[in-house]
Formats: C-alpha cells, sequence, structure tokens
C-alpha cells in the first residue's frame, strides 16, 4: 500500500506553484540487500490534472530518487481550483491524491 | 596628553566593530550551504514521516492493541505538542532521565507490549526500512516547531543527568584515544568541507538539536538523534551504547540543555 504525497499549490499571480512530495523507494535494481539484488521498483508516469483537465505528464526513470520531489508552475489557476496528481510504478501500483489551490501570501 | 588620550580611544571604538565584524563575518562557503539548505528545506522528505508518525502514533499497535495517544511525554497523558522541545526530562514511571526517542521506545513496551529485543533489533533505519520508532520520533518532533528548547534541570536526577553527559562527552578513550569534545569542543574546526560546531559554547549549542530528525539525501533516509549519538561513538571507534540507553539520554541532556533558549525549527534535511 503506498503512502499518501505531500502536495502543495499556491498561487502566484494566475500561476500556481504546485509542489509534490512522493514517498516511493524508487529502487534503481543496481543495489543489494543481505547479498540478493533489490528488484527494480520505480515509478514510471506521473500525471497532473487540473479541474479534470490534465496539465502534467511524464515519464520518469529509476534515475530520479527516492521520495522524489516534483515541482511545476501552472498557468490560469485560480485559489480553490483541484489539483490531482497520479502516480503509477512499473509494478503497476498506483496512487492519486488532490488538493486545492490555495491564495498565495 | 588629553587630546592623544581621545584619540587612542576613537580608535579603540573604531576598531572594536571591525572585529567583532570578522568574527561573525560567516564562511562563504558555509553561506552558500546554507543556501542551498534553506531550498531543501521547503520540499523536505521528513514531511512524509511526520505523517506516517502521526498514523503510527493514533494506530491501535502491538500485542496489546492499544494506540500511543495515552503516552505521557513529559507534559501529561497524550500532550504532543512542544513535548519534544522540552525533553530530555526526568519520568518517575520509569525513574529515569529520557530523551524522546526513549521516551517513545518506552511507551511503545508499556502501553502497546512491545519487546526491547524486538525494538532493538534494528533500530536506525536504512534503505530498505525505517523504524518504527523513527517516524514516530519525526512526528513528536514536527510538534514542536518553532518553540524555544527548554530541556528542564529541576528534578536532581535531570542535573545528573547533565553532568554524567558532560562526562561521557570529555571522556577520552578508544582506539584513536578521542572524545566527543575532539571534533566539537573547540571553534572554527572542521572534517572535510563539514564546520564541526563547539557544542560546549551555548552560542553553537543549538547545532546539536537543529536540524534532528534529519533526512538525509545520501541514501535517502530518515535519522534520529539517537542513530547520530551512535554513529559518533562508531567513528570514534568507541563500543556502540545500547539503543534508547541512560547513556545516551544524559548525553543528549548536556547537549540539549546547552542549547536552551534557542529555537527549533522542526525535522531537517541533510547532505
Amino acid at each position: 500500500m503506498a503512502e499518501p504525497m505531500k502536495i502543495r499549490a499556491t498561487l502566484q499571480g494566475d500561476v500556481a506553484d504546485v509542489r509534490v512530495l512522493m514517498a516511493h523507494p524508487m529502487e534503481t535494481g543496481q543495489r543489494k540487500a543481505a547479498g540478493k539484488v533489490v528488484p527494480l521498483h520505480f515509478i514510471q508516469t506521473i500525471t497532473a490534472q487540473l479541474n479534470g483537465r490534465t496539465v502534467f505528464s511524464a515519464d520518469v526513470s529509476q534515475a530520479i530518487s527516492r521520495n522524489p520531489v516534483f515541482a511545476f508552475k501552472v498557468k490560469g489557476a485560480k485559489a480553490g481550483d483541484k489539483i490531482v496528481i497520479t502516480w503509477t510504478d512499473n509494478t503497476g501500483e498506483k496512487r492519486t491524491d488532490e488538493t486545492t489551490v490555495r491564495a498565495g501570501s | 596628553m588629553r587630546h592623544a588620550l581621545v584619540l587612542g580611544l576613537a580608535a579603540a571604538v573604531a576598531a572594536a566593530p571591525w572585529l567583532q565584524a570578522s568574527a561573525q563575518a560567516p564562511d562563504p562557503t558555509a553561506a552558500e550551504f546554507d543556501k542551498f539548505r534553506e531550498v531543501l528545506e521547503q520540499d523536505n522528505p521528513a514531511e512524509l514521516f511526520e505523517a506516517k508518525g502521526e498514523e503510527l502514533w493514533r494506530a491501535r499497535r502491538g500485542p496489546k492493541n492499544a494506540s500511543l495517544e495515552q503516552c505521557d511525554l513529559g507534559l501529561g497523558a497524550g500532550v504532543v505538542k512542544g513535548a519534544y522541545a522540552r525533553m530530555p526530562r526526568y519520568f518517575a514511571d520509569a525513574g529515569r532521565v529520557m530523551d524522546a526517542e526513549a521516551r517513545i521506545v518506552h511507551c511503545m513496551m508499556t502501553l502497546q507490549g512491545f519487546s526491547y529485543a524486538e525494538l532493538a533489533k534494528q533500530p536506525f533505519s536504512n534503505a530498505s526500512r525505517t523504524p518504527d520508532p523513527v517516524s514516530l520520533i519525526t512526528y513528536v518532533a514536527a510538534q514542536s516547531r518553532g518553540m524555544k528548547v527548554a530541556a528542564p534541570q529541576d528534578h536532581p536526577k535531570e542535573r545528573d543527568a547533565y553532568e554524567t553527559g558532560k562526562a561521557i562527552f570529555f571522556y577520552r578513550a578508544g582506539a584513536f584515544d578521542f572524545s566527543c569534545a575532539s571534533c566539537h569542543g573547540a571553534d572554527d574546526k572542521r572534517i572535510r568541507t563539514q564546520p564541526l560546531p563547539n557544542f560546549t559554547k551555548p552560542a553553537k549549542a543549538i547545532a546539536a538539536v537543529q536540524g534532528w530528525p534529519g533526512y538525509r539525501m545520501t541514501g535517502g533516509v530518515m535519522h534520529s538523534l539517537q542513530w547520530r549519538m551512535n554513529d559518533c561513538f562508531r567513528q570514534q571507534r568507541f563500543p556502540e551504547p545500547a539503543y534508547a540507553s541512560e547513556t545516551l539520554s544524559a548525553l543528549l541532556t548536556y547537549l540539549t540543555v546547552n542549547a536552551n533558549g534557542h529555537v527549533y525549527r522542526g525535522p531537517g534535511i541533510k547532505r
């Protein structure tokens, strides 16, 4: 069972600054534990939706660090808009979390 | 004659601010590292462990199927807010001074029925597993974010712990004839590019508390102060102290009391 993400979306003008913290081991398939290779286990796709419309999608590899952080900016966002982030890893595991865009300080 | 004296005084006054500035001017390399750290702190994966720790705190677990919500961290049963900044302290029910992690381990044993052997089997995080007390301590520490460090020294046992901790800090032994003070007992020491703060000075002692528990980017693991102390002893080629032992609580009492009055910024991030 995948752990929840931490998502922050803060408005700066009409641009939402979205920062996502994901809990994932991101195993490279290179590491050994007790003499055995730890199998590849990494996030493959990430998609972000703003009010149901996909605004960001990425194919990523095992080169990304453990517990990765993704940050991106979305134009035309308003306070209260819904941001939904989904990742899928190579074992087929999936996790979706959401947040609402907050007005910046 | 009088004129010369006034001039001399003026020169002394003029020299003083310069001297002060040079003593306080941060090393440019260290300043760059601080900037780097500030950026990292905005997205600290320690938050993930904080969330996990909170979940563990509330979950009914262990042979006794109980949550930790009745755990007394020194401010009354179940009070977590601000407790971390006020530890180590003396706990009458345990009859000893305990640092925050030792207290959490104590609660896991008494409330949830876990055995010490079970918890001490793998006390520190590695790439494959983060032990539960590490997530729990991250959650508890985060509830003291922005608060002043105020480890008490009211009970005689707390003052004893401070003196014992101080003795441990200065105790030289082992293959290298090392003590904690060999690295952390004088100003402006460093190991490679890492500055080594002088924990005997109140102004720098906060460095022993700040940033812990910390997420270490090397390996991507969460570490607590228990690990930091253990690893310092290992590096000194000392026998490693027992997990959550009185020895470590005493040493942490010495370090924390020296840092009293500084503001704790919550779980940190390390290289």
